[in-house]
């Protein structure tokens, strides 16, 4: 069934945005991220405008992140205090990446940006995770090497020192509030939530407990991307809410098909599945910027207005 | 007083032997949720005072315009081992679809110095003033968009699609794709013969999103932060919705 997309003009099948939706659901209920830098990428490949796939990705993450989160709530395993500072940074974070996003998109180079972050981010991330779930799975092989605890460094000689009880931390704000900023460029610029950064950020940078990472990670983004998905509805109007519904529905149903998947199997395999996903996604994107593309040319509205 | 009126706008036209008398299918598109193109038949009839004149035979063209606007053309080069986009041309005006249809191969039904002056043919339809003095080739982005949009089936140039018989009774339809723009759809029907036009006749096709997808666009334009806020209401209710729905089905 066909279905008309009123904000980004093109008719798409509706069941393939349904699909789609249930995929990725799936993962992300497999591997425990909002699915936010697997889904944009999808939607450039099925031919919606990069424009309107960030914009409207920030509102579907608005979602599926609303939907984790209250189920970390009732564990109480939400730190709300570290995330209102993560949250501050963020909200600064989207506005300049909104910012950076409207005067690229005013020089033609906003779809190249966008590309040029995924493949960046999915390249290290995916590499990262690729070579560490590689050593675990080798590990578990020869017990007896226990990792080590890391050591405490720069970030606590810093200033500006706060109790976060939850996580049973007395840090200063600077790293986390960086960390936020971060995190919301990207959420505007990418149309991701940003967990696959924020979450290595929080256990190896601010030394969160594992436990309360992701549950605060959701609380942070929640606000983030509802904040820049207003800012993309006002100024660019990009965000597409037909696209939405359709991508919500899918996908609320496939993290929890994908959440009882995710148990049946071992953590270092889930892993480095997702890497070998991650690594081909952003294979494809890299593939498309190097090859020499079959219409050079391309056409935009006129800017300026 | 009418009636003296009407004698002297008569003896004021142009003495026009054969006439067009036009019927189309819909004069309407509307862009529905589930809106996947649309196929317009036109169809119409000469009318003439008298008998079919000598020498070559009538010819029709019929051409449908989507509102014009003005669009950047941008060209990637190479740069740092990936594509980027570097130079860019406006064009002034290009119509959003452009569709012509015709009876016979298009450079014998209509001549050059004829198309300049009705703008029939794809190219002439395209309005590009100035280029940066930087771009040397500006006619190579002008052909960029007549290709990108032939290729999406923007631009048709159906040559002797329009079927025509007996030098009276025409007919053809023509297919737009499901990425329309909205507005009105100049339509242009001329006769020609020896490739001079000898009658024209024009009218207009209203391409409309409707229901839905009218009230989501006017609203996303007119009240951006009241559809901002409902697209993150609607998100969070389907958020606390699926959690409460899978939290009663494993207690169920």
């Amino acid at each position: 069934m066909q279905i008309y997309l009123p904000i980004a003009e093109v008719s798409v099948n509706a069941f393939l945005l349904l699909g789609l939706g249930g995929i990725v659901g799936i993962l992300s209920g497999m591997f425990g991220v909002g699915g936010g830098f697997l889904m944009t990428p999808l939607l450039f490949f099925i031919g919606i405008p990069p424009a309107v796939a960030v914009a409207t990705e920030a509102n579907q993450i608005v979602a599926s992140s609303f939907s984790g989160v209250l189920a970390h709530v009732k564990r109480k395993s939400v730190d709300f205090r570290m995330g209102t500072v993560l949250l501050i940074g963020g909200l600064v974070g989207a506005a300049l990446g909104v910012l950076v996003f409207n005067y690229l998109k005013s020089m033609g180079q906003v779809d190249l940006l966008v590309k040029l972050c995924y493949v960046l981010f999915l390249g290290i991330i995916g590499a990262l995770m690729f070579v560490e779930s590689l050593n675990a799975i080798r590990r578990s092989k020869k017990p007896g090497s226990a990792p080590k605890r890391k050591q405490r460094g720069w970030i606590h000689a810093l200033p500006f020192k706060m109790r976060f009880r939850t996580s049973g931390l007395y840090i200063s704000v600077i790293p986390p509030l960086i960390v936020g900023v971060c995190v919301g460029i990207l959420a505007a610029i990418m149309g991701v939530g940003g967990g696959f950064i924020m979450v290595p950020a929080m256990i190896y940078l601010l030394g969160m407990p594992t436990k309360v990472v992701v549950g605060t990670s959701l609380f942070q983004i929640i606000f983030v991307t509802a904040f820049t998905t207003l800012l993309h509805a006002t100024t660019n109007f990009t965000v597409d809410m037909v696209l939405a519904v359709l991508l919500l529905v899918g996908g609320v149903f496939g993290a929890q098909i994908g959440t009882r998947i995710g148990t049946k199997l071992k953590a270092e395999q889930l892993r480095i599945l997702l890497a070998i996903m991650v690594l081909t996604v952003c294979g494809k994107l890299a593939f498309d910027l190097l090859v020499m593309p079959s219409e050079l040319y391309s056409l935009g509205a006129t800017g300026g207005h | 007083m009418l009636r003296w009126l009407a004698i002297l706008v008569a003896l004021a036209m142009p003495a026009s032997a054969e006439e067009v008398v036009l019927g189309m299918s819909q004069d309407k598109v509307a862009i529905t949720a589930n809106f996947d193109g649309s196929e317009i038949l036109i169809f119409g009839a000469v009318k003439r005072e008298e008998a079919i004149p000598e020498g070559d035979p009538l010819q029709v063209i019929v051409a449908i315009q989507g509102p014009s606007e003005p669009i950047t053309v941008r060209r990637k080069e190479k740069r740092f081992g990936i594509w980027v986009n570097t130079q860019s041309v406006d064009v002034d005006a290009a119509p959003s679809f452009y569709a012509v249809a015709t009876s016979a191969p298009f450079d014998e039904v209509l001549g050059s110095t004829e198309d300049l002056r009705y703008k029939i043919s794809i190219p002439s339809a395209i309005r590009s003033v100035g280029a940066p003095m930087t771009v040397q080739d500006s006619q190579s982005f002008t052909d960029a968009v007549i290709r990108v949009r032939k290729a999406n089936s923007l631009f048709q140039l159906n040559e002797g699609s329009v079927e025509f018989s007996q030098d009276t009774l025409f007919k053809t339809s023509i297919a737009m794709p499901a990425n329309l723009t909205e507005g009105a759809y100049r339509t242009r029907i001329y006769l020609t013969r020896s490739g001079v036009v000898v009658s024209e006749y024009e009218t207009e096709i209203d391409v409309r999103k409707v229901g839905l997808e009218r009230w989501l666009y006017t609203l996303s334009r007119q009240q951006p932060l009241i559809y901002g806020l409902l697209s993150l209401a609607i998100a969070i209710f389907s958020g606390w919705a699926a959690s409460a729905i899978f939290t009663g089905l494993r207690r169920g």
